[in-house]
């Protein structure tokens, strides 16, 4: 796996070697009790009445809940915003992320179009090398396309240890691609064996909405909503879902807000698409009504894309689908941004930086959500928090799973601990907390992150700069296996025919040669470079004439005694 | 209604005719009565009518009378590259009428970049020759922009044309983005027309025929393999989305596979005003035929969205069309030769797209709908002519058979059995996609404009006495909910007092760390470029997320946000 990236591995707040006892172990297929002891950052025995070297710090866990540490699989730290930068940089947002009980994140590398996707990469590792507290791995977005990007994409997966990279369907001319060019990056990542991931709105109608929006007088944040409707995000996600069956090629949907989205994912998984859906901490713990708020700093604090649903019952009806298996992984897409730069666009809500925050309330909220009102159990609540994530990106059982030489990232989770989020007290550095006033149940005791504690009794201790990149490697099994399936399946084949030697209509070598619509209904379409189309246009010289043409039945008459025989051309039936 | 400076010289028959015995079947009852017409119009119907003597009388005991049907979708006579299809008005429609359907709704197809209005001028010259039945127009807008704005505008005003269709295929040719499908469902639903769409992704279908080609595939057998039905599932989803935000009635053209029926059933349930029309080829036949080994056969299905190779689907789109999801049929009869199929015998992108229907629309539906029990014949007749004739907004002229209505009428024979085949249909063209076919139930007589046109198995039809009929605006079928819901539309402001705490400074331009002006879609062109022009401190972006070091360091902008310079005024504390 991936190196240490000459990181010094300064041991710090508590020594390498740690033995918890009395845990009931809670994976995502079962829970039961054992002790654990973990030594250099990596669990080294699992079981009862371990041998283990003397004078070796124990938690007494006294059958509390030892989980996974959760993964964060969408996270937006220090991203740069036309000059700005989301308000939480690495450092502040692993902290949080920790504070939470997640142990590992996994950021998105925003290439600005134009500059190359890999030293926009190697700009992210060296923020993020500098300052997570927490090891991290990174997506990388594909905000243009073109045969360098192909090459680009290669080297990532080859030699950067990526494996999964986002295309947007909104951001009209700035980061959108088209259809077409989504049809050739999916199948790009077919073939290196990554996972796309999809923004999924319709830009061009997000546009439009926009614009009409704006001219009606709407300027504030209730105007990024009603601009971006629940359908535009379940129209691109159904488009996207149809370019990645015909691809062949996994689909993964970053950040689902609305029901219908959800439904759109799960009714396609229901006809066997390879398709996963990530709801985020937002999408799950609150919705849209905030964005009629009097207080427009606060009704801004909820500006991010897709936005939150105004209809209310959209976080219980995710946490079901979310209980049911139909989503799959949770994120928290977190990407706050303080008053002041919200404020940019207090005369257009257009202008409004995006992103919420979430990376720290993601597990509580979940727990409180969905585990507490009995719609999943504990262990499901492992598979959506940590255990599919690291399946999907390829990190299992590294990550994501309490096993013997798995990594000592760990969670003690006291189920009965009742806390109200507020922004007062959280530990991102924005303002404002969309969950501010929510009682959850449930949160970490203690987190042990690469075997260190570095959260217990409510004290953080964290290390900026001992997170690790973990390196991914491609084609992960759990995503495709079922693809390799099918790709030997889907072979085409055409028909042997022998060759049609009847008559053939003439046709102006350049195509369009009448009246208003000739050369129609067949599609030029399959050379995708303009150019050819201007050519064929330049033949149109004799256009207007030619009435005469339409005798009825000439052709038929041609057919009966073609100069070349009938041949081929074998009677009706 | 206007009678387009024809002549209108009476043939065949005389001028006024009497039904005797039939019973009457329109969509919401069937009654017995007698019907008398004069002058093409139905000017009494009841029992023991007082009608002048002499008058010509059909005895149609026990025989359903019928309205005639409405073609909604037909390509006669449809130049292309030079050719144009096999049957022009007077074939078309003398096809039409053969199968008992007294009147068809053409496409105007403007090549891309020339005028709408000589599209349709063109057109209306080519039918007004040739008809031999009464037609309406649709204009397809095969490119956008004012201008074509402006004669859409007209041709809605002044020309009786309320239905338009954009294409989501053809790429590079009539394909529209998004924005503009967005711009003209706005335009149309403003103005009262109903948008027509002919759903495929094109982009993915360019991708899929060069996919196709390069593996060597160059048969019929590609053309369905590089239009896979979810492609036409996925763009009525689109086109679905988009007339919802624009609120616009939509109309989807040519329903051919199980998934494409199945979501505009769905959004019906969701409320949205749209309308899906399978045509005969998709209700009576399926796609296995492009593997056929006879490539002339095999070419002769070509048509897209391309029919399913699944075979059950004819069967499940007729237990839509049934149960009410899909509306009305056409038949987007557009044929062509052999030898013009073969111009795309070495590609099967080259071959020219059409299937035959006109003729065989009524006969099919009635085969496969109402013997097998799906619909009943009131059922039958909402399908096949009259909710066309709603939308078209020419109920109940047409599509009704009511004092005051159009004297077209067809006398059903329900035992009638038949088989289609090429050696006897009244196409033009070699192939009938329907061969071998046995069909029950037939028109016996097919009445149009009030004069007998198919009688004992004769057709007599005079070229050229179709006669235009203009459809005109906000048809109450489509529109009576549109405009319901465009009053409950009404978007409203939040009023707020006016945000003065601080504002970070950014750069428009795109300077900076890689990736500034992320985020935000700066989409709007115009209102953007206003807003832009007031940022004038581009390339200097100084990143100002990292505090700046006089403050404090965990929560930089809460601090400033906590004394403003400008007082707090308007964000009040955390709530």
């Amino acid at each position: 796996m991936s190196g240490y990236q000459g990181k010094k591995n300064i041991p710090r707040i508590t020594s390498d070697r740690l033995l918890i006892k009395g845990a009931k172990i809670v994976n995502d297929d079962q829970s039961f009790c054992a002790d654990i002891y973990m030594e250099d950052g990596v669990i080294k025995q699992i079981g009862e009445n371990l041998i283990v070297p003397g004078g070796v710090k124990t938690i007494d866990a006294h059958g509390r809940m030892l989980m996974p540490g959760g993964i964060d699989v969408h996270t937006r730290f220090q991203m740069p915003d036309r000059g700005m930068t989301s308000a939480d940089d690495f450092y502040q947002g692993t902290k949080a992320a920790l504070a939470g009980g997640t142990t590992m994140i996994i950021d998105h590398v925003v290439p600005e179009p134009g500059i190359s996707l890999i030293s926009a990469f190697e700009q992210w590792r060296e923020w993020a090398d500098s300052k997570s507290c927490c090891d991290y791995s990174l997506h990388v977005d594909i905000t243009e396309w073109h045969k360098g990007i192909q090459e680009e994409m290669e080297t990532l997966v080859k030699d950067h240890g990526v494996n999964s990279f986002l295309v947007y369907l909104a951001y009209k001319d700035v980061f959108q691609l088209t259809d077409a060019q989504v049809y050739e990056v999916f199948s790009v990542i077919r073939d290196l064996g990554a996972i796309a991931q999809v923004h999924a709105e319709n830009g061009d109608i997000v546009a439009e909405e926009q614009r009409r929006i704006l001219e009606q007088g709407i300027t504030g944040p209730e105007g990024h909503v009603l601009s971006h409707p629940e359908e535009v995000e379940a129209e691109a996600v159904n488009r996207s879902v149809t370019v990645a069956n015909q691809t062949n090629c996994p689909l993964y949907v970053t950040k689902v807000m609305s029901k219908s989205a959800a439904d759109v994912i799960a009714q396609a998984r229901k006809k066997g698409t390879v398709v996963y859906g990530e709801p985020i901490t937002a999408s799950l713990g609150t919705d849209g009504s905030h964005y009629w708020s009097k207080n427009w700093a606060k009704a801004a604090a909820y500006v991010t894309s897709p936005p939150l649903s105004p209809d209310p019952t959209t976080p219980d009806y995710l946490n079901s689908l979310l209980s049911c298996g139909d989503l799959q992984v949770t994120g928290s897409a977190h990407c706050p941004f303080n008053t002041a730069q919200r404020a940019v666009g207090k005369d257009d809500f257009s202008l409004i930086p995006e992103g919420v925050n979430g990376t720290e309330e993601r597990m509580s909220i979940i727990w409180d959500k969905c585990v507490v009102t009995g719609k999943m159990d504990e262990n499901q609540f492992v598979a959506v928090t940590s255990t599919n994530a690291a399946k999907i990106f390829n990190l299992y059982p590294r990550k994501g799973r309490i096993a013997v030489g798995s990594d000592a990232d760990l969670v003690l989770w006291d189920p009965d601990v009742t806390k109200i989020i507020s922004a007062k007290s959280h530990n991102s550095t924005v303002e404002y907390n969309i969950f501010e006033g929510t009682e959850v149940r449930g949160g970490p005791l203690v987190v042990i992150s690469q075997g260190k504690i570095v959260l217990e009794e409510g004290n953080l201790h964290t290390t900026e700069g001992s997170g690790r990149y973990v390196a991914r490697k491609p084609f992960s099994d759990y995503v495709y296996k079922r693809i390799k399936a099918r790709s030997r399946l889907a072979e085409l084949r055409g028909v042997p025919r022998g060759l049609y030697d009847g008559p053939v209509c003439e046709v102006s070598v350049t195509p369009k040669t009448m009246t208003p619509a000739s050369s129609a209904k067949t599609s030029p379409a399959k050379q995708p470079n303009q150019p050819v189309r201007n050519l064929h246009q330049s033949g149109f010289s004799l256009s207007g004439a030619q009435i005469d043409d339409n005798v009825p039945r000439r052709n038929t008459q041609r057919i009966v005694a073609p100069p070349g025989g009938r041949a081929n051309i074998t009677s009706l039936g | 209604m206007s009678y387009q400076g024809k002549k209108n010289i009476p043939k065949i028959t005389s001028d006024r005719l009497l039904i005797k015995g039939g019973r009457i079947v329109n969509d919401d009852q069937s009654f017995h009565a007698d019907i008398y017409m004069e002058d093409g119009l139905i000017k009494q119907i009841g029992d023991n009518l007082i009608v002048p003597g002499g008058v010509k009388t059909i005895e149609a005991q026990g025989k359903m009378v019928i309205p005639g049907g409405i073609d909604i979708h037909t390509h006669f006579q449809m130049p292309y590259r030079g050719t144009t299809t096999v049957d022009d008005f007077t074939q078309g429609s003398k096809a039409a009428l053969a199968g008992g359907t007294t009147m068809i709704v053409d496409h105007v197809i403007p090549e891309p970049g020339s005028s709408l209005m000589e599209a349709y001028d063109q057109w209306r010259q080519w039918a007004d020759e040739k008809a031999c039945c009464d037609y309406s127009l649709h204009v397809d807008i095969t490119h956008w922009n004012d201008s074509v704005k402006q004669e859409v505008d007209n041709l809605i005003k002044e020309k009786g044309v309320n239905s338009f269709q954009v294409y989501m295929a053809y790429k590079d040719y009539y394909q529209m983005s998004n924005s503009e499908l967005y711009e003209v469902f706005t335009f149309l639903a403003e103005r009262g027309g109903i948008a027509q769409v002919h759903a495929e992704n094109g982009e993915i279908i360019a991708e899929e025929q060069a996919r196709m080609l390069q593996m060597g595939i160059t048969g019929p057998e590609g053309h369905v393999l590089s239009r896979p039905e979810e492609l036409e599932a996925e763009a009525v989803f689109r086109a679905i989305t988009i007339a919802s935000q624009t609120n616009c009635p939509l109309y989807v053209t040519r329903v051919m596979s199980k998934s494409a029926a199945d979501i505009i059933s769905q959004a019906r349930k969701r409320g949205n005003v749209v309308f899906g029309e399978p045509i005969t080829a998709s209700l009576g036949t399926d796609g296995t035929h492009y593997w056929s080994k006879n490539w002339a056969k095999a070419a002769s299905f070509v048509t897209s969205p391309p029919l399913s190779p699944d075979p059950t689907t004819p069967d499940y789109l007729n237990t839509l069309l049934s149960s009410g999801d899909l509306s009305v049929t056409g038949s987007a009869h557009c044929t062509f030769s052999v030898a013009q199929k073969a111009i795309g015998k070495d590609d099967f992108t080259q071959i020219p797209e059409g299937v035959n229907g006109v003729e065989e629309r009524m006969v099919l539906i009635w085969d496969k709908a109402v013997t097998t029990g799906k619909m009943d014949e009131n059922m039958f007749v909402a399908v096949t002519s009259t909710n066309a004739a709603k939308i078209l907004n020419l109920y109940p002229r047409k599509g009704r058979i009511a004092v005051g209505s159009d004297a077209d009428l067809v006398i059903w024979d329900t035992d009638s059995i038949r088989t289609i085949t090429a050696k006897t249909h009244n196409s033009a063209a070699e192939y009938n996609v329907f061969e071998g076919m046995e069909l029950r139930g037939a028109p016996l007589v097919v009445i149009c404009q009030g004069k007998i046109v198919l009688e004992d198995g004769n057709l007599h039809v005079t070229s050229g006495v179709g006669r235009f009929i203009p459809c005109s605006p906000f048809p109450d079928f489509a529109y009576k909910r549109v405009k319901a819901r465009k009053q409950l539309a009404v978007l409203r402001a939040v009023p707020r007092g006016m945000y003065d705490g601080p504002v970070s400074e950014f750069s428009m331009s795109r300077g900076g760390t890689p990736s500034a002006s992320a985020r935000t879609s700066p989409t709007k062109q115009p209102v953007r470029n206003l807003h832009q022009s007031g940022f004038s401190l581009a390339g200097n972006p100084a990143p100002c997320g990292p505090p700046t070091p006089d403050d404090i360091p965990i929560r930089p902008a809460g601090r400033r946000i906590v004394v403003p310079p400008g007082g707090r005024s308007n964000i009040t504390s955390l709530s």
